[in-house]
């Protein structure tokens, strides 16, 4: 039995807008286990990237506890677990900087944490590009001068320069083109397994989903309505909100459109 | 026979820039019969979105763009159009749906008056009263069920979906006879895009609306078109009925493009190999697929 990384007891997170109170997340409880990869699905408005926010230490929970490793983590964070607990975004133009070269900002991350001796932190950035696929030279580049694959690339290669342990992605291969986005999950899938990564991966494409992950959490306002591994989630769910999410899913070819057609006739059935 | 909705042939445009001359469309060929889907699938930068702006005629006035070929809409020719011309037709005769219905929504005027403004480029005497009375109509067609209230909301007070429908209905307010759908819904959730969708098939079926609907989602054309054109780098490479395009790929790019969606059937994660030269093998047109008036 693997060690569960990372726990959420009875979260609770309530923003204050006005006079009124906005409940973001509804008493939520669920485990990462070490080199899982655990799926947060929902549509907009379900709390996902509230989850994701509270995670990463970005604002508190309200109410309930964060466990990591068994310690409880404290709202404002202190280096090592900003170090162990990392963000990959989904519009690489957006999170890296685009006056600083690449290689300037995967140099950061090693600054920052004090990884490595000073004078061999620029080869280090370089190995770093080629353990995510791209050449080293491209750390005198600016994101402006590479494509979107790459840029998100460069992303992974600075979540994962500072060693750490939990990878929260979210929607990381919502902005690419279908191509590209099969290569960059490949490239997750694979850094995952040989380093014994734990992901959380939040995202609305269920067909990413269905290959990626372990088991799925799924979210509908706040709650989660339902939390079980992928194979059980897709072929039968328990909740009829996961079945319409994944009835809504645009599909290709005929057997998904009976695996779908199958699902939607379960839920008329019930209703 | 009566002319196609839409008929373009051997469109080729360059674009100057400092270093050179840049071809973004290689002589592409597409109709668009009366009342016909017609999908216009690529990735990012093949040229489907140019195309789309050519037929609105919206790039025939850029100083740096080249543009050949030949471009008939109902029978009429664009190209040898004058911007006037072409500008009385957009919105009246064509219209457009964009990707990201918030941001294509004025935020500083009610839905109420960007409507008028919609009906009025087809009625210029249209009174405010009957404006009224004819987005009401069309908001009912798209199921919007309190009309009134969303005609005096902006739009960053309606959902991300409502305001898909608010722009399905201005975009056929003046019952066009081509609507272009650049990448309609890829900003909502999967089961407001299956609504918007199913809602637009509804509507253009009902009033015959051609529709170029541009996507980059192999499964949402599935869904909405009846013959689908695949664009790679500024090249069409596979031509066919859509049911025959998915259970027959026949060109290695759109195989490609196919293997690379994954499945919720499970399979694991699509292995790609790397752009192939066979990507730009020519074009292949499935049968019953001509152009009009090509030899077959």
């Amino acid at each position: 039995m693997t060690q569960t990384l990372l726990s959420l007891r009875s979260v609770s997170k309530i923003f204050h807008v006005g006079t009124r109170e906005v409940r973001a997340v509804h008493d939520v409880s669920f485990g990462v286990a070490e080199g899982e990869c655990l799926a947060v699905v929902g549509e907009s408005g379900s709390g996902k990237s509230t989850i994701a926010n509270m995670v990463l230490g970005i604002y508190p929970q309200t109410l309930g506890e964060i466990v990591y490793r068994g310690n409880a983590l404290p709202a404002r964070r202190d280096l090592a677990h900003r170090r162990a607990i990392q963000l990959v975004q989904q519009n690489p133009l957006s999170s890296l900087n685009p006056k600083r070269t690449v290689g300037a900002s995967l140099r950061l991350a090693l600054d920052v944490h004090g990884i490595g001796d000073k004078a061999g932190r620029w080869d280090r950035v370089g190995q770093l590009l080629e353990e995510v696929g791209l050449p080293a030279d491209l750390r005198s580049r600016t994101p402006a001068a590479l494509s979107g694959g790459q840029r998100q690339r460069v992303a992974i290669a600075r979540a994962l320069a500072c060693h750490s342990d939990l990878v929260v992605l979210d929607e990381p291969t919502s902005a690419l083109d279908v191509l590209v986005q099969a290569r960059v999950l490949k490239l997750l899938d694979e850094l995952r397994k040989s380093r014994g990564l734990t992901y959380i991966f939040i995202t609305h494409d269920l067909s990413v989903v269905r290959n990626i992950a372990d088991r799925v959490a799924v979210f509908e306002k706040g709650r989660l309505v339902e939390i079980n591994s992928t194979d059980r989630i897709f072929t039968d769910p328990e909740s009829d909100y996961t079945r319409r999410l994944i009835g809504a899913v645009p599909v290709v070819t005929a057997e998904e459109q009976a695996l779908r057609d199958q699902l939607m006739e379960k839920e008329n059935a019930d209703a | 026979m009566t002319a196609p909705t839409l008929r373009i042939e051997d469109l080729v445009l360059k674009f100057r820039t400092y270093s050179g001359m840049v071809d973004v469309l290689h002589g592409i060929s597409l109709h668009i019969q009366k009342g016909e889907r017609v999908a216009l699938v690529g990735e990012s930068g093949s040229g489907k979105s140019v195309t789309a702006r050519i037929v609105l005629g919206l790039l025939q006035s850029l100083r740096t763009a080249r543009i050949s070929g030949h471009v008939d809409f109902e029978g009429r020719d664009l190209m040898a159009m004058h911007d006037a011309e072409r500008h009385r037709l957009r919105g009246t005769k064509m219209s457009m749906i964009f990707q990201d219905p918030t941001s294509s929504l004025n935020p500083v005027y009610t839905i109420a008056d960007q409507f008028r403004e919609v009906l009025s480029r087809a009625e210029p005497g249209l009174t405010e009263a009957a404006a009224r009375q004819k987005a009401v109509a069309a908001l009912t067609d798209v199921a919007i069920g309190e009309p009134e209230r969303v005609l005096d909301s902006y739009a960053f007070q309606l959902s991300g979906g409502m305001n898909q429908r608010v722009m399905i209905a201005m975009a056929l307010a003046n019952e066009p006879s081509l609507l272009i759908a650049d990448e309609p819904g890829t900003a909502l959730d999967v089961t407001v895009q299956a609504q918007t969708l199913r809602l637009m098939g509804e509507l253009v079926e009902k009033h015959h609306t051609s529709v170029l609907f541009i996507s980059h989602n192999l499964g949402v054309v599935r869904e909405f078109a009846d013959r689908v054109y695949v664009i790679y780098k500024g090249r069409i490479v596979e031509h066919a009925m859509t049911r025959d395009l998915f259970e027959n790929p026949r060109h290695a790019y759109t195989r490609a493009l196919m293997s690379a969606v994954p499945r919720i059937t499970g399979g694991g994660i699509p292995e790609i190999d790397d752009a192939s030269p066979d990507f730009l093998a020519p074009l292949i047109v499935h049968e019953g697929c001509a152009e009009p008036g090509a030899p077959v």
